[in-house]
């Protein structure tokens, strides 16, 4: 295949993989995904858990914003705006919040250097096992003869 | 030795971590408790977002007035019964020294308004959407009202819809109370 033709299936692959992201970009959001996205403010479960009046209510505006065409994000931020940060169910990426996402990685981290050091240590002052001893000189050579009866 | 000591450190990090766990339950336990507050402890400030108006209202500006503060919602069926209640007393008592403050919270602002103009609702109307203010006053349910009077200092907490003529004459009787010099 020539340089040419490599250009070309590049450049279409290019156009293909923009033309499918835009399109995914104006895919409505889906009601029953923010749902799950999104905390009942008064039984501080997630929406699709909750049938308290107030998330029947909020499950009625995210349809109407859905049907309006708004976004995920333009949704997201409406009832934030009305219910304040605690309606989203996942903490915000930044301030206070960003400690919860960060935290796990930490402990994460933290464990797996923690079973590290452990196994080092315990590798390094476990006692030789029997068979890596060298064998006592005497017993090595009863051993012998026993064999060389059995051989023989 | 540093097996040792490793295992130390790794027995004390185990055991901070449980005394933190439980110290973290207590500490939830402890926060949860209290229900409504009791007659007679100061009633906490807050600085809200005006409904029915531009602007904000803060509870301690209203010093030297009683106060009736109504917690709400639209979507709370028995504020719908409670709502004329409130609106009569505020006509009637209003001109003695009386306040009352709607508190709309965990709701939509439109619906919130569409709840005031519904029931004719012409006393201020403040906004807490998150219901920061829920948590302070140990509200458990809407609706919930508390009397407050001159001072700052609650002296009668009625929990549920004042509707019937129980809770009216209760409610009376406690404005009575917080208007008194």
């Amino acid at each position: 295949m020539t340089a040419r033709g490599l250009c070309a299936i590049a450049a279409a692959s290019l156009c293909a993989l923009a033309v499918a992201t835009a399109a995914g970009a104006a895919d409505p959001p889906n009601a029953a995904d923010l749902e799950a996205k999104l905390v009942c403010p008064v039984c501080e479960t997630t929406l699709d858990q909750s049938n308290a009046p107030v998330a029947e209510r909020m499950k009625l505006y995210i349809r109407e914003r859905i049907a309006a065409g708004d976004s995920e994000r333009e949704i997201t931020d409406a009832l934030v705006a009305e219910f304040g940060p605690g309606v989203v169910a996942s903490p915000p990426k930044g301030g206070f919040g960003l400690l919860a996402w960060l935290l796990p990685i930490v402990a994460v981290a933290g464990g797996a250097v923690a079973v590290w050091l452990l196994v080092r240590t315990w590798a390094r002052s476990r006692p030789p096992a029997a068979g890596e001893r060298p064998l006592d000189p005497d017993l090595e050579r009863r051993v012998d003869e026993e064999l060389a009866r059995f051989d023989g | 030795m540093l097996a040792r000591r490793v295992r130390l450190v790794s027995q004390g990090a185990a055991i901070g971590l449980v005394v933190l766990l439980f110290a973290l339950l207590a500490w939830s336990l402890v926060s949860d408790e209290g229900g409504a507050l009791a007659a007679g402890s100061a009633a906490p400030d807050f600085t809200l977002e005006r409904l029915d108006e531009s602007g904000e209202l803060t509870l301690s500006s209203l010093r030297g007035q009683a106060v009736v503060l109504n917690f709400w919602a639209s979507w709370c069926i028995p504020c719908r019964d409670e709502a004329p209640v409130l609106e009569e007393l505020w006509r009637e008592r209003r001109e003695d020294g009386l306040v009352v403050v709607g508190l709309d919270a965990k709701d939509f602002r439109r619906d919130a308004l569409g709840f005031a103009e519904r029931f004719g609702l012409t006393f201020p109307l403040v906004f807490d959407g998150p219901g920061d203010t829920v948590s302070p006053y140990g509200v458990t349910g809407f609706p919930e009202t508390f009397v407050i009077d001159r001072e700052g200092k609650v002296v009668d907490v009625l929990v549920g819809a004042v509707d019937g003529d129980e809770e009216r004459a209760r409610l009376r009787r406690a404005v009575d109370e917080a208007l008194e010099p």
